[in-house]
């Protein structure tokens, strides 16, 4: 069997003269998740859409597993699980309701259909409410029954617009675990994300969007080596307040230290090289000058500097 | 159009989506039975009761002409509510059957299906129609009630159930607009009050106006056609293809001409409704985005 893949080809949408999604030609393949990112209006939920058939293109086509969604939206969204757009279920049905009208029309046969029904549902949490109304869930618990929905049929491409909106944070978290257990099991999962630390913890791969054009796609790894110049950061927080000015100067001896950014209140950034060794005399020289250090941490926003970085670059 | 339908075997596995034959009955099960639960069912049932004690106390009330025959009772009593019981089912089902999808996000549940759009809209419709059919049936129960009382269980006129045939050849073609309608607009509001505007005053007006002013048979107006669901009961019978011109001297100078669709006539033209209200909704949502 071949690898799961999606494929887009000089992929365009036009709104009259206005382009929301700019010739996107892009490769994925192989069990692996790929974020991807970009502002509000970037076009990321437009892509999508294009890939599931709901909406067409101007120019280009795109494909799943090889064939082509414009010319057959069944044969490939038999292989994908889709959630988009957050959708409304009918109101009536019950989560199981759903599901079961969800793996029928899908032709999950009816002996493995509770089996599968049951075993999503665990997974999104919501065993509890199997047999209550939709009508009455709560956005969290409506979100964790469409995620339940795009995974019944245990498809080998999962495709999912901001799979966390709307979900508290322990919900957030079972989303990243789920997206990893996904990967275990031989899926592709593209996922749309503003959330930066849920693309670095789960995402192997990420493409970044801008007013429908491609920036980058890369994998995470790269990305971070080519757009921070080889620096690497932490972030440190003292107990008393501290200026700038100050810092720089405690650090000046310092060659490593490359620049330092303050994050308000009493935190800094500070981007340094020499791996593990400069960071190590870094927190020795910080301590010895009784500052008032109490915490450093490498910061987990390095996908968010390079996100910032390209994105006001367009500006 | 693909060969998707003819491969049984997967070769990468997983579950294949059912045939479009398959998968259009189940989808309208599943919306039948969304229906069935709705609270407008339960509503639009009431609003058909309500109609048939009208008409039953209407009936009780002037007797006379009425009931003199059972088919001067059926021609009346089903003749005067049986359109109405139509539209109301074709809007209250029809109305935003595509037009909700999109308002209410829940065509995104269902649009990520491996199902073809035409399975979708030809399975939605199938559902309003049983839907429909359900409350034409119930007032059917409510006359067939009465006439057992002024005629006898037991007397019911073989012109009852081929009317009832007419009529649901009509629900047919008014559903079809009613759709067609739905998928013209992302608004549900519109669908309702299209369909409700001109099936319950704009063809007739339409009508009215193409046999005064202009006096050509209106064959093309539906309202002319569905005349033919009470035309049944009259005494005597056009069971033509074409329709009858009747003029009638209103005085000196004046004549008032009339006409009278076949019954032949009259399901040939609400079968074309439905053939070309259907492919045109079909047509259109076959090419409509969810945005
Ligand atoms: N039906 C439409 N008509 C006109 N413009 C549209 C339509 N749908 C989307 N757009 C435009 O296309 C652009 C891309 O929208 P899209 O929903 O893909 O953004 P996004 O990247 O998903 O943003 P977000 O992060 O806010 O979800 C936006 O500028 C939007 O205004
Ligand atoms: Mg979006």
């Amino acid at each position: 069997m071949d690898a799961p893949s999606i494929e887009t080809r000089g992929l365009t949408k036009r709104w009259g003269s206005f382009t929301a999604l700019d010739h996107l030609s892009l490769r994925l393949e192989g069990a692996k998740c790929v974020g991807f990112l970009g502002p509000n209006g970037a076009g990321k939920t437009t892509t999508l859409k294009l890939l599931t058939d709901m909406i067409f293109p101007t120019e280009g086509e795109c494909f799943i597993n090889g064939v082509s969604v414009q010319e057959s939206r069944k044969r490939t969204l038999e292989h994908a699980g889709v959630l988009i757009e957050s959708p409304e279920i009918y109101p009536s049905l019950t989560p199981r309701e759903a599901l079961e009208m969800v793996a029928d029309l899908r032709g999950v046969p009816a002996s493995e259909r509770r089996g599968r029904i049951d075993t999503v549902l665990a997974e999104v949490k919501m065993s509890d409410w199997a047999d209550k109304k939709v009508g009455r869930f709560s956005k969290g618990m409506k979100q964790r029954i469409n995620i339940a929905a795009a995974l019944v049929h245990d498809p080998e491409v999962v495709i999912l617009d901001e799979p966390s909106t709307g979900l508290d944070p322990r919900g957030m978290a079972e989303v990243r675990a789920i997206v990893r257990d996904l990967k275990k099991s031989q899926r592709l999962i593209f996922m749309s994300s503003h959330i930066l630390s849920e693309v670095t913890e789960v995402c192997d791969e990420v493409a970044l969007i801008d007013r429908g054009k491609l920036l980058f796609f890369d994998t995470l790894a790269n990305v971070t080596k080519r757009f921070s110049d080889g620096h690497a950061s932490v972030d440190v927080a003292f107990a008393r307040p501290i200026a700038e000015a100050a810092l720089r100067q405690e650090t000046a001896a310092l060659s490593s230290v490359k620049n330092i950014v303050p994050l308000g209140g009493q935190k800094f950034r500070i981007m340094f090289e020499g791996g593990l060794e400069a960071q190590e005399k870094l927190m020795e020289a910080l301590v010895e000058r009784h500052l008032g250090l109490v915490s450093m941490a490498e910061s987990e926003s390095a996908l968010e500097e390079i996100y910032l970085r390209q994105i006001s670059r367009g500006d | 159009m693909d060969a998707e339908e003819h491969a049984t075997v997967d070769p990468r596995g997983g579950y294949r989506a059912p045939r479009t034959s398959v998968q259009v009955p189940k989808l309208a099960g599943y919306q039948f039975r969304e229906y069935f639960r709705s609270r407008r069912f339960v509503i639009l049932a009431f609003i058909v009761v309500i109609i048939g004690v009208i008409l039953t106390a209407v009936v009780a009330h002037f007797r006379g002409a009425i009931v003199s025959t059972n088919l001067a009772f059926y021609g009346s009593f089903w003749g005067g509510g049986v359109d109405l019981v139509i539209v109301l089912s074709a809007v209250f089902f029809g109305g935003d059957a595509i037009a909700g999808e999109f308002q209410n996000k829940t065509g995104y549940f269902l649009m990520g299906l491996p199902i073809r759009r035409s399975a979708v809209y030809i399975g939605k419709y199938i559902a309003a129609y049983l839907a429909s059919a359900l409350m034409l049936l119930l007032f059917l129960v409510i006359l067939v009630m009465n006439g057992a009382y002024y005629f006898g269980p037991g007397l019911f006129p073989w012109e009852l159930l081929f009317s009832f045939v007419l009529a649901l050849v009509y629900l047919a073609a008014v559903l079809g607009a009613t759709f067609l309608f739905s998928s013209l607009f992302k608004t549900s509001a519109y669908g309702f009050v299209l369909t409700a505007i001109l099936f319950l005053f704009g063809f007739s007006l339409i009508q009215d106006l193409l046999t005064s002013l202009v006096h050509i048979e209106p064959w093309m107006v539906i309202s002319y056609a569905n005349s033919v669901i009470g035309e049944v009961f009259s005494n005597p019978v056009n069971w033509g293809w074409a329709g009858q011109t009747t003029t009638t001297m209103i005085g000196p100078r004046e004549s008032l001409v009339t006409y009278t669709a076949g019954v032949g006539e009259g399901v040939v033209i609400m079968i074309a409704y439905f053939f070309l209200t259907t492919l045109a909704g079909l047509w259109l949502f076959e090419r409509e985005e969810f945005t």
